[in-house]
């Protein structure tokens, strides 16, 4: 051991500077978590503060808002997931279909665009079409059926489905380009083959390219349903312009968590909330990586 | 795009279809990018005619008063951009320094502490501590509040890129090179300077893009830890101008500049013209994404 450690100094040396960054960005919040469970003052400051039990997790769970945020971050995961899958894989092999390489290429530029630019620059983008008085929906779309002036951001019904169309054009292309990159990776023998046997070119999409596509396809869900009690937090909290008319369907436990931090100073509620996400959201991790390696060893990720 | 499509020479597909196949991608195609016009559109239209016909995809007339007004009024344009520019250019190099010098290690199949250092990253993807835990160490231990290191330190741990630089690594490099470097009497250093890092130029380009983007991107720490208005980045400069609409004027007022009375802000056009200054620098880099993109894409397997 000591030995080892003399004859590899420099490679250790190497490791020790981003071991030290992950050690303060991951290892120390970590270890932090227990804030939980303390009633914390500024005074005492953070290691002397009075210890205060469940009592934080009990006012939390005491209001209706942990279920809410919960239920919220839960729906929304799984609909981005589902249809973020199914319409990537769709497309990808749409694309795949396209003989022409230029307009290939060309597609694909335009597709993966969106998903470079900011939430908040997405949210001017969404404030374009919605601006109460100017949006370009309001004004010249929505009065050809009859409604003249609406704030969309006082009308918390709308914004699942506004919320759904946003997170689909930001991700779909660049979801697709991942998937098609797998399609590229098929042998070119096997559909010289179906061919010959005279497939028609939905038996080699249905028989041959989607086979081959489940076990990523398998695994990147389960690696996102590991990640369903986080969010895009920009999408919730910039799109909608953290307008408080919406709370009831926009918010998520990210934003829940970040506004009882920085804006209500409610340490020992986002805490709260904050360690329930975490050690959830490890069990799922867990729990999705064991259902991937049940299914094919090779994929888990660890 | 270096992987286009199969080649499917299978692929006799009829003239019919191949046109609705056209059609279809087209029409997503300009719903991926009529958007951005949008906001080109507004930002390059007169201010009264937006208050009185709305926004709209073609201005009647084009008017650049909106980007006049950003170049004359430039203080604020100029110290956002400076800011966005300093954390993007060194949070890219360190992260790319940072990620290749963790992942040689790893690498290395003589090195003994490979599987200890796999799994203390591995826990890292695994469990994260939370915002709350991780704020309180940034504000009140670090003292790192209205900083441009926490604008950049939380951005250099990525254990996915080291992941993928490692796999990188040991489809690329071959071990004889390495033994051939210590018989030749090269230090440690030197191997992964001179010999490593140059044939591992594609993977470290790729990383480098992807992290260029995070941090021009990047508004969440600036959300965080940062009050001061000369330490405003482009991002956060725009969240601060879609909550309030005179923004701009009340920084410059602010700052000194003494404002004519009878001036006025074109400020509807002026926070689009505001976002398309931002967008600007990313439609620069986009080529070399072009290029980069799917290759840093299909390198991913990660086996621990």
């Amino acid at each position: 051991m000591l030995r080892n450690i003399v004859k590899y100094r420099v490679l250790l040396l190497m490791l020790l500077p981003t071991s030290i960054v992950f050690f303060i960005n991951c290892y120390i919040p970590m270890f932090g978590l227990f804030i939980a469970f303390k009633n914390i003052n500024y005074v005492d400051g953070i290691m002397g503060s009075p210890w205060a039990g469940f009592d934080n997790f009990r006012f939390l769970f005491a209001t209706s808002d942990a279920l809410r945020v919960t239920a919220n971050t839960v729906a929304y995961n799984v609909v981005f997931i589902i249809s973020g899958l199914i319409l990537s894989v769709s497309l990808a092999i749409a694309i795949n279909e396209v003989t022409s390489k230029l307009a290939s290429r060309v597609y694909q530029t335009v597709m993966i665009m969106p998903n470079f630019l900011s939430m908040v620059v997405v949210s001017f983008i969404v404030y374009a079409f919605l601006h109460p008085e100017y949006g370009f929906l309001v004004k010249h779309i929505l009065p050809l059926f009859g409604y003249s002036s609406v704030n969309a951001y006082m009308h918390p019904n709308a914004w699942p489905y506004i919320l759904w169309l946003t997170k689909m054009w930001h991700s779909i292309g660049i979801g697709s380009v991942i998937y098609l990159a797998a399609i590229t990776g098929i042998s070119e023998e096997l559909y010289e083959a179906a061919v010959m046997d005279g497939a028609s070119k939905w038996q080699q999409i249905t028989r041959i390219t989607l086979p081959l596509l489940t076990p990523i396809m398998v695994i990147l869900t389960i690696l996102n349903l590991g990640g369903i009690f986080r969010s895009d937090f920009g999408l919730f909290y910039h799109v909608t312009l953290d307008s408080g008319a919406l709370r009831s369907t926009t918010d998520v436990i990210d934003t829940y968590v970040y506004r009882g931090l920085i804006q209500l100073n409610d340490l020992g509620m986002s805490s709260a909330a904050n360690f329930y996400q975490s050690v959830i959201g490890f069990f799922l991790v867990i729990g999705a990586n064991s259902l991937a390696r049940k299914l094919n060893r090779d994929t888990a990720l660890f | 795009m270096n992987t286009a499509s199969n080649s499917n020479s299978y692929l006799k597909g009829s003239k019919g279809a191949q046109m609705i196949l056209h059609i279809f991608f087209i029409a997503f195609s300009l719903a991926c990018i009529l958007p951005v016009l949008l906001i080109v559109a507004i930002s390059l239209t007169n201010e009264k005619a937006l208050t009185l016909q709305g926004y709209k995809f073609w201005p009647d007339k084009i008017d650049l008063s909106a980007y006049q007004y950003l170049f004359n009024h430039s203080e604020t344009l100029a110290k956002a951009y400076g800011v966005s520019l300093t954390v993007t250019i060194t949070g890219t190099l360190l992260a790319v320094l940072l990620i290749a010098l963790y992942a040689y290690p790893l690498y290395r199949k003589d090195f003994p502490f490979k599987k200890a250092f796999n799994f203390y990253l591995l826990i890292t993807m695994l469990f994260s501590g939370g915002l709350v835990p991780f704020y309180l160490l940034y504000v009140n231990y670090l003292n790192l509040k209205d900083s441009l290191i926490a604008l950049i330190l939380p951005g250099l741990s990525n254990a996915f890129y080291i992941f993928i630089a490692r796999t990188f690594f040991q489809q690329t490099v071959p071990e004889e090179m390495i033994e051939s470097g210590k018989l030749d009497g090269a230090s440690e250093w030197r191997i992964f300077f001179q010999l490593v890092l140059p044939i591992s130029l594609p993977v470290l380009a790729t990383i480098a893009l992807f992290t260029t983007l995070m941090y021009w991107n990047d508004w969440f720490n600036s959300m965080l830890f940062i009050n001061n208005t000369d330490l405003y980045s482009l991002q956060y400069v725009m969240i601060q101008m879609i909550r309030q609409a005179e923004f701009f004027k009340n920084q410059l007022a602010g700052s000194g500049v003494a404002l004519l009375v009878q001036e006025s802000v074109p400020t509807e056009s002026l926070r689009m013209a505001m976002v398309i200054v931002s967008i600007g620098p990313i439609l620069f880099i986009y080529p070399f994404f072009q290029k980069y993109f799917t290759k840093g894409l299909t390198i991913g397997a990660i086996k621990g």
